[in-house]
């Protein structure tokens, strides 16, 4: 399997007239778990219901004590309301790979942040079935004067697991990383490759029934990302339920079977992986957004 | 997908089946996650605390021995310090009990200190985690509050120390110091939260610290004992008002004297604590969602 190798440019060229309704998009997207083997409808993996999520941020850089009394004297206000959600819907069942595309700021890394329970609804609900693994875009290793060892342990105790599970578990994810010594060292001698090697070989090797992933693929160098790649397959083949964001298209479209296009915190569309994508780039195609078409 | 076989996917729906935890994520009421909830996964993942104090202390390398002596020995000094200066200023010649009452409250002082500014610090440097992982959040100061404890307790021999030297009378009140100093450590949770989350939101916070920390000490009953103030000028109302009075004057007491402290000393004690705690921890749960959009 090709991983993250096709690069969106590639799959630029791929053929836009095969749009269809969304409802046939399901029906082909239903059709394809069948035929891999992975229908079962009845097993909900994850379901969000009529989702928003809006949260409060502020536009300084360092907020200050400081700065917020200069401010109250200016009668200023730099905090501001971001709808990054806004009644978004679906469901998938246990063994989907559902690919997330969309521009930036369209919300993809607030879903998967609302999935994981890291910043909760505002409005709607959300369900998530079985152990929940995340990869998110910043990666594991929260302290860096603490040895990666520490920051294994430390991670899966805060993820819910007990010092025998993460003990259990972390020969694999040592070796995995291929850090060799570094991996009693204290992170901040990391490169960061090794960085990301670790937080991969963390989130893969949790047993997760739904795995999370934001943008975290490309870690490591051309030996590593290989090695990646078939450990997803090994995980895709055990039906472990993943939900993947990413900007580069070609990983969307070959390792999902179920995708869905948020664009300014709306579901667009949801169904095949090929679809989706290819609705996506015609979008942006005539669209004339500068921030999507970043992602070219 | 091709290596999907009906076989792994069987074992799939087996281990599915397995796992029976469902996460139901949806919006807190008044700015607050169920508390059951809430308290229930804290207590599920209270190793978390327990080792990220641990390997916090390892990194500062006051698990060693030569940290945990220098833990005792940095308030000595200290004790040392303020007792001279003490002496100098009020001109008068100060005995053996004094040195014991300064040395006993400087190393509770030291506690509670440690949890502000340990708290303070803890959301902020568990900031990766807590923007990667969902996981109840007051841990994190907790985890302070624990790394406190811990550095307070090599001086414990230092207080019993000094209590033989000084001959101070040891009796069945004496053991008052335990709920007294547990008074102290829910005060100090609750600063803990409190500040914890001061600081996500104002980050200059740590740097007012230090001053506001060392105000707070000579406002409080440690280089000066209660009754030294009394019918002097400095005999205001005010001074009681300051949550540590209550508390110090009832660690004192039992530690130093074998006495019990008055009964509104304890009530104005435990008022604040509790003040503290529930203050404190209501303010950082309620912004605990904030959280991953703010650091």
């Amino acid at each position: 399997m090709s991983f993250d190798v096709n690069t969106p440019a590639a799959a630029a060229t791929a053929p836009t007239d095969t749009m269809a309704p969304l409802a046939h998009s399901e029906e082909a997207a239903a059709e394809q778990r069948q035929v891999v083997g992975m229908d079962r409808s009845s097993e909900v993996a994850v379901k969000v219901e009529h989702l928003d999520v809006v949260y409060r941020t502020s536009y300084e850089k360092v907020p200050t004590f400081k700065s917020a009394l200069k401010r109250l004297g200016k009668g200023e206000r730099v905090v501001k309301e971001v709808l990054a959600l806004q009644d978004v819907s679906f469901e998938i069942t246990h063994g989907t790979v559902l690919g997330i595309v969309g521009h930036n700021g369209a919300g993809k890394s607030t879903l998967m942040r609302a999935i994981s329970g890291i910043l909760p609804p505002s409005s709607g609900r959300i369900e998530v079935h079985g152990r929940l693994s995340t990869l998110l875009a910043l990666g594991v290793g929260f302290n860096t004067a603490l040895s990666g060892t520490e920051n294994v342990m430390l991670g899966g105790l805060a993820a819910g697991l007990s010092r025998d599970e993460v003990n259990e578990r972390y020969q694999e994810i040592a070796d995995f990383a291929e850090l060799g010594d570094f991996i009693d060292m204290p992170m901040r001698t990391y490169s960061s490759g090794m960085f990301s090697r670790l937080a991969f070989s963390v989130a893969v090797h949790m047993e997760p029934d739904v795995l999370i992933i934001d943008e975290a693929l490309s870690a490591g160098d051309a030996k590593f990302k290989k090695k990646a790649a078939q450990k997803m397959d090994e995980l895709m083949g055990q039906a472990r339920t993943m939900l993947l964001v990413s900007h580069a298209l070609g990983t969307i479209k070959d390792m999902c079977n179920d995708a869905i296009w948020l664009d300014h915190g709306r579901l667009m569309r949801r169904g095949d992986p090929t679809e989706i994508v290819n609705a996506y780039l015609k979008h942006l195609e005539v669209g004339d957004d500068a921030s999507a078409m970043e992602d070219l | 997908m091709s290596s999907t076989t009906p076989t792994l996917s069987a074992n799939a729906v087996e281990r599915a089946r397995q796992s029976t935890e469902v996460r139901v994520f949806e919006p807190h009421k008044v700015g607050l996650p169920p508390m059951s909830r809430y308290f229930k996964d804290m207590w599920a993942r209270r190793s978390f605390a327990n080792e990220l104090s641990r390997a916090e202390m390892r990194a500062a390398q006051t698990s060693t021995f030569f940290g945990r002596l220098w833990l005792v020995i940095n308030p000595l000094l200290l004790s040392l310090v303020y007792f001279l200066l003490v002496g100098i200023l009020s001109g008068k010649a100060l005995s053996l009990m004094n040195f014991a009452h300064l040395l006993v409250t400087l190393f509770a002082f030291y506690f509670i200190s440690n949890c502000i500014t340990g708290g303070a610090m803890s959301v902020i440097k568990g900031s990766k985690l807590v923007m990667n992982q969902a996981f109840p959040r007051a841990l994190l100061p907790m985890s302070a509050v624990r790394t406190s404890l811990r550095r307070f307790a090599p001086t414990l021999i230092v207080t019993g120390a000094i209590m033989l030297i000084a001959r101070v009378p040891i009796g069945f009140a004496t053991l008052m110091a335990i709920p007294a100093f547990a008074i102290l450590m829910v005060f100090g949770a609750g600063l803990a939260m409190l500040f914890g989350t001061l600081q996500v939101y104002f980050r200059d916070t740590s740097a007012f610290l230090p001053y506001f920390v060392r105000i707070w000490l000579y406002l409080s009953p440690v280089i000066w004992t209660a009754e030294a103030v009394v019918g002097g000028k400095f005999d205001l109302p005010i001074i009681k008002f300051n949550p540590l009075y209550p508390m110090f004057v009832a660690y004192n007491d039992a530690l130093l004297r074998n006495e019990v402290s008055a009964p509104w000393m304890w009530a104005a004690g435990i008022a604040w604590a509790l003040v503290a705690f529930v203050g404190g921890g209501l303010y950082f749960i309620s912004r605990e969602r904030e959280f991953s959009v703010r650091l």
